[in-house]
């Protein structure tokens, strides 16, 4: 670990991923760079304070996951999972992300730059999620809280047995997911995307979206879904 | 789990690099499989030289290969596998193993393959059958997390089950009992339990019957069920399918030099001219196919 004023860098060619996550949990800087990250497994996963990690390169599964308050950037494509759980704080991604991008996170909001894979806010429970580029099919699948915006397609099954969560897509969708319908885009909903995107950084108009949401049938047992 | 790795080079510049490329992919999926391990060449001159046949097997140890009575045969033992070649037709090659060495199960055979299995940690496994010395145009490379059947050499991927074809496996099938069945009442033999066994056998089972690879593995995608991210090779070909769910992992990265699949990132990161790759995840249920375009078909790499 070399440290200067303002950057400590950890670089993952010499130091292990549980040495560089033992630091960020007990961090005595503000500001981490991670070298050579060559897809390892969780890095910067678990990071409960509010510092900034760039990880320069391409990370593995669950890069950042339960981030609680840090804001994290991989400046690559992250693997699958990236940002599961989180709680707070930002995650972004430079790149691609593979699958379950954000998957079962609470808050916080995940940005990823390019493209995002299958599963994309499975389970999500409050995180915001923008993808720049597109996601893959089953995204948002059983999604209880929480929006997702992509800016690109999204693939088939959209929004499968969504319980809520806010679903904002400016290309095709593939197909629509069991229970998943898409709503009519209100005020409100155009002034919390175009807040989304400027979070995010992406400029495009809100109004080129469309939005998708829960149905609610599902909600309660219904004879006609007995066998 | 399982980890899958393989590596399709376009340039032949890189052959003599294949085997030192695919075990640096191989030792970064060992988790994925720590138990056992099955690699397959392409075009190593080493142990198949031009205008032979090879075939690999698992044989008891002390096995005298003399009785097979050929005289040019080459022999190489690399832990349980053992690789024969000889300057004959890849049948006529299985065929005096059969009939000599009744205890041998054939794990592999062609004109340009050659098979190893074994059991132990892979990158022991990896020395073990030299692998970063071999040369050739393709390879594979599977770690195994056992689910269908027990750690053995005979239970490890790649399934080779036709001429100069492999495939491995992450995930398992459910209908595979069903599909075996119906595979021996056509007069398949079997060599294990294992349900990714049933899925090589389909796959040579259409190519014998004059379907393309493409094809092949469109009907693997309409007959079986269950969960399969699958890498398929033959004598000219390198494939890559995943079911509908898509949940065992894969991603592709391709440069104007190799085409390369694999279970997770770390295992390309070391690939030459990685950061210029076009790096994607396969979709579900799509086919994605390359075919060997130089040098021409059966062509390898002399040592």
């Amino acid at each position: 670990m070399t440290s200067t004023l303002e950057t400590t860098v950890v670089d993952l060619a010499t130091t292990s991923v549980r040495e560089l996550n033992a630091e960020l949990h007990a961090p005595k800087a503000t500001h981490y760079a991670v070298e050579h990250p060559q897809g390892a497994h969780a890095i910067a996963a678990g990071v409960a304070t509010p510092i900034t990690v760039d990880v320069r390169g391409h990370a593995g599964y669950y890069a950042a996951g339960m981030n609680d308050g840090g804001t994290i950037t991989v400046h690559g494509n992250a693997g699958t999972g990236v940002a599961e759980n989180m709680m707070s704080g930002t995650v972004r991604v430079t790149g691609d992300a593979s699958q379950s991008a954000g998957a079962t996170a609470h808050g916080g909001l995940l940005v990823v730059e390019g493209s995002a894979s299958m599963r994309c806010g499975i389970s999500m429970k409050g995180v915001d999620i923008v993808v720049g580029g597109d996601i893959g099919p089953m995204s948002a699948f059983m999604a209880q809280a929480g929006r997702l915006v992509v800016c690109g397609n999204a693939g088939a099954d959209l929004g499968d047995s969504i319980y809520e969560a806010r679903l904002y897509v400016r290309g095709t969708v593939g197909s629509l997911g069991a229970d998943c319908v898409e709503k009519e885009m209100r005020a409100e909903h155009l002034a919390e995307l175009a807040e989304l995107l400027t979070a995010a950084g992406m400029a495009h108009d809100p109004a080129e979206f469309r939005r998708y949401g829960s149905a609610r049938r599902l909600y309660h047992f219904a004879a006609h879904n007995t066998y | 789990m399982c980890g899958i790795v393989g590596l399709h080079l376009r340039d032949p510049e890189l052959y003599p690099q294949l085997g030192r490329l695919l075990e640096t992919m191989l030792c970064q999926v060992v988790e994925r499989g720590p138990d056992s391990a099955g690699v397959a060449v392409y075009g190593d001159r080493r142990r198949c030289p031009e205008g032979h046949a090879a075939v690999s097997v698992l044989v008891p140890a002390g096995t005298d290969f003399g009785v097979l009575g050929l005289p040019e045969l080459l022999v190489t033992e690399a832990g349980d596998t053992t690789v024969l070649a000889a300057p004959v037709s890849p049948d006529a090659l299985v065929a005096a193993v059969r009939t000599a060495l009744p205890d041998a199960t054939v794990v592999g055979s062609g004109t340009d393959l050659t098979v190893y299995k074994g059991t132990g940690h892979p990158r022991a496994l990896a020395e073990t059958y030299d692998l970063a010395a071999a040369q050739g145009w393709q390879g594979l490379a599977h770690t195994r997390m056992a689910t269908e059947s027990a750690v053995t050499p005979e239970g490890c991927h790649p399934f080779s089950v036709g001429p100069d074809q492999c495939l491995v496996h992450n995930g398992s099938f459910a209908n595979h009992a069903t599909i075996r069945r119906e595979l021996i009442a056509a007069g398949h033999v079997f060599d294990s339990e294992n349900d990714s066994e049933v899925g090589a056998r389909f796959v040579a089972d259409r190519l014998a019957q004059g379907e393309d690879l493409d094809k092949a593995l469109r009907l693997v995608c309409e007959r079986f069920d269950g969960f399969y991210t699958l890498l398929v090779t033959s004598a000219d070909g390198f494939a890559v399918v995943r079911d509908a769910i898509a949940c065992k992992p894969a991603i592709i990265a391709e440069t104007d030099r190799w085409v390369a699949m694999a279970s997770e990132f770390r295992a390309l990161a070391d690939l030459p001219g990685i950061s210029d790759a076009r790096i994607y995840e396969p979709e579900p249920e799509r086919v994605y196919h390359w075919q060997r375009s130089i040098p021409l078909q059966g062509q390898g790499v002399t040592a």
